[in-house]
């Protein structure tokens, strides 16, 4: 006997539920999403998406509603992010995207975790010390969101091997920490014409901004790219959860309305701030 | 006649800042550069410039009333 059709199924699953609002919506649980995925021998994300364009929602992407429409969420699950750098910015940029409903993500990172990583970085735990910063994280995520597909690339980002990490990403997150990589990732963007948001701290202050190909890109903040130092502030002042974490936030939010095409973003213009104070800019890049 | 600028520095840059950052007066004619200078800020450090939050180059002539900032180079993940 043929299996019954998956979008019957998915009817039958779905139960009435009520948002906080008292907005009614038809939702799916985890727990069918997973019995059908294993039902069909097909993935999470499938399921997922199929469920989304029949207007169900997926009760854990219930909370993303209605910022998110269903329309929204199935398109953030066929997108991809290629998240360069997994310790403080990505692990948490990581885990956010894949919390939010990103179909796939692109983890670039050759390091292993260390003891001085443990202040800030998502992914650092005890156990995971000495171990491959993206098979922690990739781990870690698929016990997060199973309909996210991670694709762990144990490497360096070099001027040889961009267009190969990239791979088919609609975006990529600069996580980085050295200036000579984060040119390394604006080539590969360029290359791949892709858009490429970009942020780094230095103790409690940090800064982000959006690139896209035809940008004038990485001088306008660092200057003189040839006689530009590889690392900043940082090395003085360190790196804090709290700053570290703020960023990523940021970046997360700017990826998801690149990825679903809204307007006002930080393309053209740099945030900076300096939690010492509170000091929050937004600077324009160019008059 | 003596004009007055708000400065602003973030990071590492924080202790060139003096006592009266919020109405540091300058003669007619002060540069971004000029104030760089007596400020003793490391030009190599002083890599974002930005006056009434739109970016600047060091040879901007510094207005009455200009909120002046300085951010140094940050690379950190």
């Amino acid at each position: 006997m043929p299996a019954p059709d998956i979008r019957q199924q998915l009817a039958q699953a779905a139960t009435d539920r009520r948002r906080p609002d008292g907005t009614a919506y038809h939702s799916l649980s985890s727990v069918a999403v997973q019995q059908l995925a294993r039902g069909m021998d097909c993935s999470h994300r499938w399921v997922e998406q199929t469920a989304l364009a029949m207007e169900i929602i997926p009760e854990r992407y219930s909370r993303n509603m209605s910022t998110f429409s269903a329309e929204d969420q199935h398109r953030l699950l066929n997108c991809t992010a290629c998240i360069v750098g997994v310790g403080g910015l990505g692990g948490s940029v990581a885990e956010m995207l894949a919390r939010i409903g990103v179909g796939c993500l692109r983890l670039v990172d050759g390091d292993h975790f260390e003891d001085s990583n443990l202040n800030r970085q998502r992914f650092a735990d005890a156990a995971s010390l000495d171990q491959p910063k993206v098979q922690v994280a990739r781990k870690r995520i698929a016990a997060i969101n199973p309909a996210t597909e991670v694709i762990a690339l144990s490497e360096r980002l070099t001027g040889d091997n961009g267009s190969a990490i990239i791979g088919d990403a609609d975006i990529a997150i600069d996580c980085l920490d050295t200036l000579q990589a984060r040119l390394y990732l604006q080539t590969a963007c360029r290359g791949k014409n892709i858009p490429m948001i970009s942020a780094a701290v230095a103790g409690v202050s940090g800064q982000i901004t959006v690139f896209y190909p035809e940008d004038e890109g990485l001088t306008t903040l660092y200057g003189d790219l040839a006689s530009a130092t590889d690392r900043g502030a940082e090395t003085t002042l360190g790196n804090l959860t709290f700053a570290v974490n703020l960023l990523a936030s940021l970046e997360c939010s700017e990826a998801v309305k690149i990825l679903l095409g809204r307007k006002t973003t930080l393309r053209g213009r740099l945030l900076i701030f300096d939690l010492t104070d509170l000091a929050f800019d937004i600077v324009q890049l160019a008059e | 006649m003596s004009l007055h600028i708000t400065l602003k520095l973030f990071a590492t840059l924080r202790p060139y800042a003096p006592e009266q950052a919020d109405r540091y007066a300058i003669d007619p004619g002060t540069t971004v550069a000029d104030v760089v200078r007596e400020l003793n800020i490391p030009a190599k450090d002083a890599k974002l410039i930005f006056i009434n939050n739109i970016r600047k180059e060091h040879d901007t002539l510094l207005q009455d009333g200009d909120r002046l900032g300085i951010f140094p180079p940050v690379g950190g993940g």
